[in-house]
Parts: structure tokens; C-alpha cells; sequence
């Protein structure tokens, strides 16, 4: 993988990540011309698309538009999965996450991002290990005054950043399955 | 009051904002707020940051947003430049807000050295938000870089797993190739170290990568390679999925080392393929086993042949059975999760099938599957179908397999209502298309043509034309469809595509009748495409007299035709037109007089244009002096072209190389501009619309005799129809004497029957002067005489050189040379002049070398030593070891030395027998300090090694230069074998 790339759906960046060296000039000229290509395709449109000489992966979840650039010879679907994995990950450590928890627990949005792929490749794909690496490390905070304070409450949210980026009723019916095929 | 305004405004920013921020706020409203407002900071920083950052996207305008950062920029400057230390949380707060605005997508100009500070801490956040600085707003800071290192090292070496995966991380972000020259060494032995922590492997694993992919050159393999290949049995799946990625890596370049991985991939593979899907535990995704390292050990194997151990190779076999059996079962789940982990697993396993195309029934039951996917439900899938077909459609074993999916795939191409799936169907009809079903699939993309969007047009006319012309069993359908081509799609028809229309034509008698007849049907269109007009005005040009029998294509007919689309059409249209018309003078004897009336008209004998405005007065006066006789061979139809490659299929690969379409327009731009520009002087026209070259050469080089190399007229009639215009070819640029030149400056550096070009020239740092003289041999007069040269990284300015030479006579022509930047290239210089009756082209490389701005540099034996040892690394350095054909005198080898422009360096090497130089090269925007060794050597056999210089371009000039020394050493002595040696090394210098 090259870069991934978090934008939300009125083109704002929420999170990057080059795994490449880029100059700043280019990654914003990489990024605005991808922002405008993928908001511009309708919703049925297939998750894949040739750009220079990449392929792009995106999928959106509620308001954000999760974007990564492979070579050629990388595999889409799992990327696809990679970034739901990711997402996933994300849902699990906040709780029902939002575009708002990325934007203001951005650093935990890129610690994450870093326990699971680590220079564009897949680093730990379980999830329980990635979140035990996480936990771990909030528990080495020496403050911890706040997190528990700022939980998410799942009401009704005022604006367009906070829809949750995976439904709740399908994930915890996909967890109920999980749980039922394990035990 | 005071308590009111700042909860008014707090609230309002967080009902702009999330609810999330206003529980926050209710909890802590209490004590906060209602003693004292400004307390909310220090009794609850995290949320005073989340305010911070609310205020940012609460949506006010775009300046209110840039007020509000600067002010915030100016506060956190100033709070690190104040007198007070902070302490370490407000420099992580601070360090943090920074990271904010940076990735609101504003740009940050400090807080470097804080963050760096805060790799020190001990405490974690404070580290690990100090990394997160550094991996997002990397600074190739020198300073800073070796600091980062150090924190690196010391957390790398802490034993702290926790820490060490913070250290791995930042170097896999960074990735740096300073990282990589400190922490080559050490990742790959932490990797590999029997008491590291699995998830310290997996990070180490991967920073390893990172560093391999950046700079390969500084990780060196090593004993450490073999363990790497055993982490593939380690327990822990996590550890191997990220070993796995780090092999596929390794062993892409260096298979060799790296073959042991196959069987222990293929053992891996299959006890995941075959194991149940609860065996694996949190490594199942959506009831997929180990998806990721599935995917991941099946890319590994395609870096290998088909394995050569049979129970090795059955027992793959029998793991990709296994996943395209598990393809046909019910899926275990709905979710589309589950489906893609499957099918992404499933695309791997038929890549590597295709990749190995070598077991028949593999590859049909691959295909067969696609098939399946062509009709799924999921675009995705579909796009990915069309996209693996295209590669089993050139395996032999799988192509008529893959044929019979033609209906599914035109189906695709009418209905699909993504453009990218569309264009992947495309690709697969190109591919799929063979003589059987050629017809069809060209009717189709046609028809698809009509409809297609434009962004992929140019390329489905490309193929069209490519397939047309492969396919072609009687070349009537080959005319039928390009001019279908034209009709529909005219904009996207480039030149090339109706270049090779008429080469094709005119290289084949029995489609001539037929393409006269066709373009005359196409041209009663009312509205036609110019580039119809084009192959229509041509075509009949040269074979109109074939169908002028029908009265109704009469050769006044067929010209009143032509002439009706004349007004509409552009000048390089016009100018063709206007040729035709003279052929027409030779094919219809009848129809002199009206094309006369035409060309005599105002509007062509005093058109603005120059082009048109000569051909008409020339054509006009041709057609009245010239008999019959010489108007028959004048305008004689055209001789066949020389077979070559299609100029539509080079262009099709270009489209589809790495090289955007912009780009190739612009070099292609630049290249005819440059053919223009070197011409100017000698014809007012110009070549690429001269198709029948005709304007301003003698009647004889139009026809004569076959291959036309060294008239520029008869060479245009063949060049005009390839992508390449220049007026010369590339190959025939003269360079034999050349490689004398590098080490003198005066001397003769061409000569021939009519001309003797010789050189005169001065260097000094990086400015440069040469005279050139041009002596005329013969007793006539050179006409039109022009000489010009193009190079980018030089700045040259000459003198226009005299139009006349008298024969015998010499001119001579200064070129004040600067140099810019390092070079590769030679300057090429062009002479054009007019002998006879004969275009004279000669394009010679003149040899101004990057040598040429060297500045000798004497230095003592210590001084040379100590800085040839300061540039060790391998990117400094170039060798070459070459064989001397003949022996070595060592006073010519020192003239030569001196000659290169370094200094010669007497008595500085303690082996006598080897020569030292040393010198700077000037240009205008660096100096590059170089050094010097030449080691004869009698006994040794040479093993020639290579090394890059720092500098691209100064490698290669060294490199060349080096040759050069070999050359004139066998250009200077004779007798025995010598084998000599001779380094480079060159540094960029301080300005001294």
C-alpha cells in the first residue's frame, strides 16, 4: 500500500498516512485530485479505480470516505477488507465511533492505524490483539482523567460529522453471530 | 457576567459541534465552571483541547479559521520561546495542538525540536506523541534527524517492548535513508533475536521492509536471512503475516536467497486452507481463515516458478483445489465481509495460477469461475472478473476457455454503469480478440465507440485501429473500419492512426481501388470530419485515377468534392489539399485548367499564410513549364513504404505505461518544436506538413533512388508517416570522433567529401567558449547554410552563422557556453545547408563534456587521503575496471589526466605506479568535488564493479569518461595487455 487517505464526504481530510516518500506538494496535490475523483462517483459505482499508474481502493462508512492506493499487483478485495478491519478497530476502542472521535482523538486514530498496518502492510490483522496493544498503552497514561468522562452516549447526534460509521444494529448483530459460532 | 458569556459561547460551540463534547461539559460544569471559568484548563486540560479543537470546525468561514490559527501559532511560539521551561505536559499539549492545525491542512514551521524533546521523556504519551510529530511531519532536518536517531537508539535498546515498537514504528514512518545507514544493522538483528516479543517481531518485521524498499543498497543480507525464511513456522500468526510481507519483499529482489521460503509457504498455506474455521481463533475473519496471510503466502509464491519438488508442487495443487472448491460452497454468512475475504483469498490462488500456466485444468476451472463472476451482483466482483480474465486470455491453455465468455463481456460493455468496469471490459475484448472472432469484437467497440465516454476514447481507438489492422484478412474491412473510426470518433483519431491507413494503402495494390472508391463515398457526407478530408485529399491524390472511370466520380467530380471541403479546414489540411490538387494536374490532364483558376486565385497566391500562399505559386508554376514527361515524374505515386513496427501499437504502450497523456504531448511538442526550430532557417516549410514534399526540391529526390537517406526531402516522405519527425533520425548523429575531444579542446572534429568541421574552445569554471569553423572543400557555394544546437542543461548563445560559404572558403561561428547543472547529454549540433541541388543534414555530437568545467584542485598526500576515505559511501563512488588493449605510457596517461581537467598528483599515492587527480567540477548551481585514482595493474584479472556517484548525471559522465581513458590508451600505445583500474569519487563541495 502507498497512502491512505480519510476524507469526509464536504473533501476534508481527517487522516493520512504516505508510506512512501513524498515531497508536501505532492501529497496535496495527490490528495485534492483523489478527493475530487472519488466524491465525484455515484454510490453503486465499483470500490476500484485506476489512477496513474495505482489502483485506488475506497469504501465509505456514514460520512467518511476511507481511500487506499495499492500497485498493481496487490490484492483489492483484501484491501477493502483491510480497510473495514480498520474501521472495525476504530468502532471497538470508541465505542460506535464517529468522524468526530477522528477528528478529536486523531493521535488514537494513528496509533491504532500503526499497531495494524506498519509500512503499507498488515502488521497484526487480529483484532483483539491489536486493541490489547492499545489498551496496554492507554494504560501506561499516567493521566486518566478524561477518557471515561467523554464516552460516547449513542443518542441522537446534531450534526453531519457524528453519524456512526457502522450501524449499530448490524454490528452487534454480527457480533451476536460471532459469539454463537465460537462457542 | 463574565461566567455567562464564556458558557454561552462554550455551549453554542458545542451544539455546532456533538453532543459527545456537551455531556462532557454537563459533568464537569459543576465545579468547573461555576467557580471560575478560566479554571476549566488546568482542572481539565483534555477537554480545554477539545474545545480548541471544536473551534475549528464549528464551520465559520475560511478566514475566520486562518485568524483564529495564526493567532493560536503565535501563542504556541511564543510559549516555546519563552523564558519559562515548559514542563513536559504543556509541551505535549502544545506539540499536540501543533499536529491539529497541521492536519487541518495547514502548514507548520516548528515545534520540531519540542516534539524532539518529547522523544526523551520518559513518560509514555509524551513519547509517543513526540513520534507521532515526527512520523507526520518528517523534516529531512540534519540536525534534528541525528537526534531523533539517538532517542531511537535509546528506546530500541530499553528492552521496553512498548518503547521499542514506538521506535520501530517512527522509522517505518519516517523511513528515512539516514534511518536506514543507523538502523540496518539493528532491526534485522532484533527481528531475529530469540527472546524479542512476538509483537516487537511483527514491527520489527515490517520496518525492515520499509527500510529494504526504500534503500535496498544499505541493508545488507546476512546470516540473519535464513531465520528471517523460518519465521514463516513461528506460532504466532501475527508474527508471520508480517514476516511473510517482509520476504515477498526480500525475495523479489533476491530470489536466490530466499528459495527455501516455497515449501514452507506451501506447508503454511495448507494447514490454513484446511483448517476449520474456528482453529484459528481472532485470525478468522468472518469465518475466512487467516485471509490476510492467505493472500499474503500466495503473492509470495508467484516471486517462484512452479516448484520443482513433486510432493511440494501436489501438495499445492491440492491447496488451490481446495480454494476454488470452497468458492463453489453456500456462503457461511450474508455479510459482504465474508464474501470479499473469501473471493480475495480465491483472486490470489488464481493469480498464482495464472502466474505458474502450467496445470491446463487449473487454469479452465479459473476461468470458469471468472465466468461465474461476470453475471455477479457485486460490481466489484465483476470489475475484478474482467480485470484477472484479461490475463488468462494470453495463456494458451486458457484463451478459448476464455473466449467463450465473448456474449457475457459485450454484455458488459452495453449495460455496466460504471466507466471503470466498462473500460475493464474493453481491456478484455483487446485481449480475448483473435482472427476467429476479430469482426465481431471491432463491431462491437465500434458501436460501444458511439457512446463511450470520453476519457477513454483515444484508447478504444487505438485498439480498434491495432485490432483492424491485425486481424485483417482482405484489408477492404481494414479501410471500412478505420473510416468508421473517423466518422464516429474523428476527435480521438490521432495522427498516427491515419498515418497508417495510407501506409497501409500504398503498400498494398489490391485495397487502392477500393480505399478511392470508400473516401469518395465518405467525402459526400455533408458534414465530414477533417481528418477524413486528410486520408480523403491523400487517397485520391495518389489513386483517384482508379475510379475516375465511373461518371460518377469523374475527375472534375472527385475535385469539386475535395475542393467543397477546402474552406473548412485548417492550414496543415489546406496545404495537403493543395498537393492532391497538383497530382490531380498529373492524374487528370483534363481537369489542368480549373485547378489552375484555383490556385490562381487570390485567396491561395496572396494567402497570409506562407505555407499555402508558396505551394500555390509553386504548384501554379509548375503546372505551367513542367511537360508532361517531367510532371509524370514530379508527381509519380508514391513508392511503398518500408515495413515496421505499427507506430499505433508503440503508441498504445506508452498510453499504457506510467507516463501520464499530458506528458507524452509535451515531449512530443517539444520534439516538433525542436524539428521547427532547427529548420527555420532553410525551409519556409515546414516538414510535418509537406506530405508529398514537394515545395522546394528538385524534381529527381521526390522519386529517386530508393533508400533516401541523405535527402531531406525524400527522407521527410517516410519519416512524415512515423510518430518521430526529426529531420535526421537519432541513430545517424555522428559521434566517431567524439571521444578524442575529452581530453583536448582543439583539433578536427568531422570531415567529409563537401565539408570539414574543426574546434577551437576554452573552459573556465563553469563557462566555456568554442569556435567552430566551417570549411566549404568544394569550389561551390554552400547555400541556405544554418548550424544550431539544442541542449537543456547548458545555456549556449551563438552567432547565426553566415547563409552563404563560398567554396573554398571558411566560416566560423562562436557558441558562449555556461553549464547549469550536471549533464549527461552532449549538445548535438545540426548544420543544414544546400549543395546543388541537395538538402545537406549533418548532426554531430560536440564534445562539450561535464569534464570540460573541471577546476584542478592540488592537494597533499594527507589532504587527499583523508577526504578519499571521507567518501565511502557507495553512492559516491564509481569504479570501472577495464582491460587496456595495448601498454600504458605513463607520460601520455598523466597528459591524458591533465587533459580531463583534474589536477595530476605527483608523488601523492604511495604505489608509484598509480596516477591521482583531483579537481571541482563547476555549473552554475553546485560544485562537485571529485577525486581521481588510476591503478595500473599487470597480473590481476579484471572484475569490473560499479558505483553510483551522489550526482545521477556525473556517474554516467565519469563513467563515460572512463571508457575514454581506455580508448585513448589503446589509441596511444601498442604491445601487451594491461589491466587497469580507476576510481572516481566525488562529493558536493561548499563552495570550497
Amino acid at each position: 500500500m502507498q497512502f491512505m487517505l480519510l476524507f469526509s464526504r464536504q473533501g476534508k481530510l481527517r487522516l493520512q498516512k504516505w508510506y512512501v516518500p513524498l515531497s508536501d506538494k505532492e501529497k496535496k496535490k495527490i490528495t485534492r485530485e483523489l478527493v475530487q475523483t472519488v466524491l465525484a462517483r455515484k454510490p453503486k459505482m465499483c470500490s476500484f479505480l485506476e489512477w496513474r499508474d495505482l489502483k485506488i481502493v475506497y469504501k465509505r462508512y456514514a460520512s467518511l470516505y476511507f481511500c487506499c492506493a495499492i500497485e498493481d499487483q496487490d490484492n483489492e478485495l483484501i484491501t477493502l477488507e483491510i480497510i473495514h478491519r480498520y474501521v472495525e478497530l476504530l468502532d471497538k476502542y470508541f465505542g460506535s465511533v464517529c468522524e468526530l472521535d477522528i477528528i478529536f482523538n486523531f493521535e488514537k486514530a494513528y496509533f491504532i492505524l500503526d499497531e495494524f498496518l506498519l509500512g503499507g502492510e498488515a502488521q497484526e490483522t487480529s483484532k483483539k490483539n491489536v486493541l490489547k496493544a492499545i489498551e496496554q498503552a492507554d494504560l501506561l497514561q499516567e493521566v486518566s482523567h478524561h477518557e471515561a468522562c467523554i464516552a460516547p452516549s449513542g443518542n441522537a447526534f446534531l450534526t453531519q460529522h457524528s453519524s456512526f460509521l457502522i450501524h449499530e444494529p448490524t454490528l452487534n448483530s454480527h457480533i451476536l453471530i460471532t459469539r454463537n459460532m465460537c462457542s | 457576567m463574565l461566567n455567562m458569556t464564556v458558557i454561552y459561547f462554550i455551549s453554542y460551540l458545542y451544539l455546532r459541534t456533538s453532543l459527545k463534547l456537551m455531556f462532557a461539559f454537563c459533568l464537569h460544569s459543576d465545579e468547573g465552571l461555576s467557580k471560575h471559568p478560566v479554571s476549566l484548563e488546568t482542572l481539565y486540560p483534555s477537554i480545554k483541547i477539545k474545545v480548541y479543537f471544536a473551534l475549528f470546525i464549528s464551520g465559520k468561514s475560511k478566514e475566520a479559521e486562518i485568524k483564529r490559527i495564526n493567532k493560536e501559532l503565535a501563542n504556541i511560539r511564543s510559549k516555546f520561546k519563552g523564558d519559562k521551561a515548559l514542563d513536559g505536559y504543556s509541551k505535549k499539549k502544545y506539540v499536540c495542538k501543533l499536529l491539529f492545525i497541521f492536519l487541518l491542512g495547514h502548514d507548520i514551521d516548528f515545534g520540531h525540536m519540542e516534539a524532539v524533546n518529547l522523544l526523551s521523556s520518559n513518560k509514555y504519551t509524551e513519547k509517543q506523541i513526540g513520534y507521532l510529530f515526527i512520523s507526520v511531519l518528517v523534516n529531512s532536518n540534519s540536525d534534528l534527524i541525528r537526534l531523533i536517531n539517538n532517542a531511537i537508539k535509546n528506546d530500541l535498546s530499553s528492552r521496553n517492548p512498548t518503547f521499542m515498537n514506538l521506535a520501530l514504528h517512527c522509522i517505518a514512518n519516517v523511513g528515512s535513508r539516514e534511518m536506514a545507514e543507523a538502523f540496518a544493522a539493528e532491526v534485522p538483528r532484533i527481528l531475529v533475536a530469540g527472546d524479542t516479543m512476538d509483537s516487537v517481531k511483527q514491527s520489527a518485521a515490517l520496518c525492515l521492509l520499509r527500510l529494504n524498499r526504500t534503500s535496498p543498497d544499505l541493508i545488507p543480507m546476512g546470516e540473519w536471512t535464513s531465520r528471517v525464511v523460518h519465521l514463516l513456522n513461528d506460532q504466532h500468526l501475527g508474527v508471520v503475516t508480517a514476516a511473510t510481507s517482509l520476504i515477498i519483499t526480500l525475495a523479489q529482489k533476491n530470489p536466490d536467497d530466499f528459495k527455501t521460503s516455497v515449501s514452507l509457504a506451501v506447508a503454511r498455506l495448507s494447514r490454513i486452507v484446511t483448517s476449520a474455521s474456528t482453529d484459528l481463533q481472532d485470525y478468522t475473519y468472518y469465518f475466512v481463515a487467516a485471509p490476510w496471510l492467505s493472500v499474503k503466502l500466495l503473492r509470495l509464491l508467484q516471486c517462484y516458478p512452479p516448484p520443482e519438488d513433486a510432493a511440494i508442487r501436489g501438495r499445492l495443487t491440492e491447496c488451490l483445489e481446495t480454494i476454488l472448491n470452497k468458492a463453489q460452497e453456500p456462503p457461511k454468512s450474508k455479510k459482504v465481509q465474508h464474501s470479499n475475504a473469501k473471493n480475495a483469498v480465491l483472486f490470489e490462488a488464481i493469480s498464482l495460477i495464472i502466474h505458474h500456466d502450467s496445470e491446463p485444468t487449473l487454469l479452465v476451472r479459473a476461468c470458469n469461475q471468472l465466468g461465474q463472476f461476470l453475471q455477479h451482483r457485486e460490481t466489484n466482483l465483476r470489475y475484478l472478473a474482467l480485470e484477472s480474465m484479461c490475463m488468462l486470455a494470453s495463456s494458451e491453455f486458457s484463451h478459448e476457455a476464455v473466449k467463450t465468455h465473448i456474449e457475457t463481456v459485450i454484455n458488459a460493455l452495453k449495460t455496466e454503469r460504471d466507466v471503470s468496469v466498462r473500460q475493464r471490459a474493453v481491456d478484455l475484448l483487446y485481449a480475448m480478440c483473435d482472427r476467429s472472432n476479430a469482426k465481431q469484437i471491432v463491431a462491437e467497440m465500434l458501436s460501444y465507440l458511439e457512446t463511450a465516454d470520453y476519457s477513454i476514447r483515444e484508447e478504444i481507438v487505438l485498439k480498434v485501429a491495432i485490432l483492424a489492422e491485425k486481424y485483417a484478412v482482405d484489408y477492404t474491412w481494414y479501410v471500412d473500419t478505420i473510416l468508421n473510426l473517423i466518422r464516429i470518433a474523428g476527435d480521438y483519431v490521432s495522427e498516427e492512426v491515419w498515418y497508417r491507413v495510407i501506409q497501409i494503402v500504398i503498400n498494398r495494390d489490391d485495397v487502392q481501388g477500393y480505399a478511392a472508391k470508400t473516401v469518395f463515398e465518405a467525402l459526400q457526407a455533408p458534414a465530414c470530419h477533417e481528418n477524413l478530408v486528410k486520408v480523403g485529399g491523400y487517397i485520391l491524390g495518389e489513386f483517384g485515377n482508379l475510379i475516375a472511370g465511373d461518371p460518377r466520380s469523374s475527375p472534375l467530380i472527385q475535385f469539386n468534392l475535395l475542393h467543397s471541403k477546402f474552406h473548412l479546414c485548417s492550414v496543415p489540411t489546406r496545404a495537403l489539399l493543395l498537393s492532391a490538387y497538383v497530382k490531380f494536374i498529373n492524374l487528370f490532364p483534363e481537369v489542368k485548367g480549373t485547378i489552375q483558376e484555383v490556385l490562381r486565385a487570390d485567396s491561395q497566391l496572396r494567402n497570409a499564410d506562407v505555407e499555402l500562399q508558396q505551394r500555390a505559386v509553386e504548384y501554379l508554376r509548375l503546372s505551367c513549364i513542367a511537360s508532361t514527361d517531367i510532371l509524370a515524374t514530379v508527381l509519380e505515386e508514391m513508392p511503398p513504404f518500408p515495413e515496421r513496427e505499427s507506430s499505433i501499437l508503440a503508441k498504445l504502450k506508452k498510453k499504457k505505461g506510467s507516463g501520464t497523456v499530458s506528458d507524452m504531448e509535451d515531449s512530443r511538442k517539444e520534439r516538433s518544436t525542436n524539428v521547427n526550430g532547427s529548420n527555420d532557417h532553410i525551409v519556409t516549410t515546414s516538414p510535418s506538413s509537406d506530405l508529398l514534399g514537394l515545395g522546394h526540391t528538385q524534381a529527381a529526390a521526390l522519386n529517386s533512388a530508393s533508400p533516401p537517406v541523405t535527402s531531406n526531402a525524400a527522407s521527410l516522405l517516410v519519416d512524415v508517416f512515423t510518430e518521430s519527425l526529426p529531420v535526421v533520425p537519432p541513430t545517424s548523429i555522428i559521434e566517431e570522433n567524439f571521444s578524442r575531444f575529452v581530453c583536448k579542446n582543439n583539433g578536427v572534429l568531422y570531415e567529409n567529401q563537401l565539408l570539414q568541421i574543426g574546434l577551437k574552445s576554452e573552459f573556465r569554471q563553469n563557462l566555456g567558449r568554442m569556435y567552430v569553423f566551417y570549411g566549404n572543400k568544394t569550389t561551390t557555394q554552400f547555400l541556405n547554410f544554418s548550424a544550431s544546437l539544442v541542449c537543456q542543461d547548458l545555456n549556449i548563445h551563438t552567432t547565426p552563422a553566415d547563409p552563404v560559404v563560398d567554396g573554398g572558403a571558411q566560416l566560423q561561428q562562436v557558441f558562449n557556453i555556461e553549464c547549469l547543472l550536471d549533464f549527461v547529454e552532449a549538445p548535438v549540433l545540426s548544420v543544414h545547408f544546400r549543395y546543388g541541388g541537395s538538402m545537406q543534414n549533418i548532426s554531430i555530437r560536440l564534445p562539450i563534456t561535464l569534464n570540460k568545467f573541471f577546476q584542478p584542485t592540488e592537494m597533499t598526500s594527507q589532504e587527499f587521503f583523508q577526504r578519499w576515505k571521507q567518501l565511502g559511501a557507495p553512492q559516491q563512488e564509481v569504479q570501472k575496471i577495464f582491460k587496456a588493449k595495448h601498454s600504458m605510457d605513463t607520460e601520455v596517461t598523466k597528459a591524458k589526466i591533465i587533459g580531463f581537467g583534474t589536477a595530476l598528483l605527483d608523488g601523492v599515492d604511495p604505489n608509484p605506479s598509480n596516477f591521482v587527480g583531483a579537481g571541482v567540477i563547476h555549473t552554475k548551481t553546485i560544485q562537485v568535488g571529485c577525486l581521481l585514482r588510476l591503478e595500473p595493474n599487470t597480473q590481476a584479472q579484471a572484475s569490473c564493479s560499479v558505483k553510483r556517484t551522489h550526482i545521477h548525471a556525473a556517474l554516467y559522465t565519469l563513467m563515460t569518461i572512463n571508457c575514454n581513458i581506455d580508448y585513448c590508451s589503446t589509441d596511444i600505445s601498442k604491445g601487451k595487455i594491461k589491466i587497469f583500474k580507476c576510481i572516481f569519487k566525488s562529493q558536493h563541495s561548499q563552495n570550497k
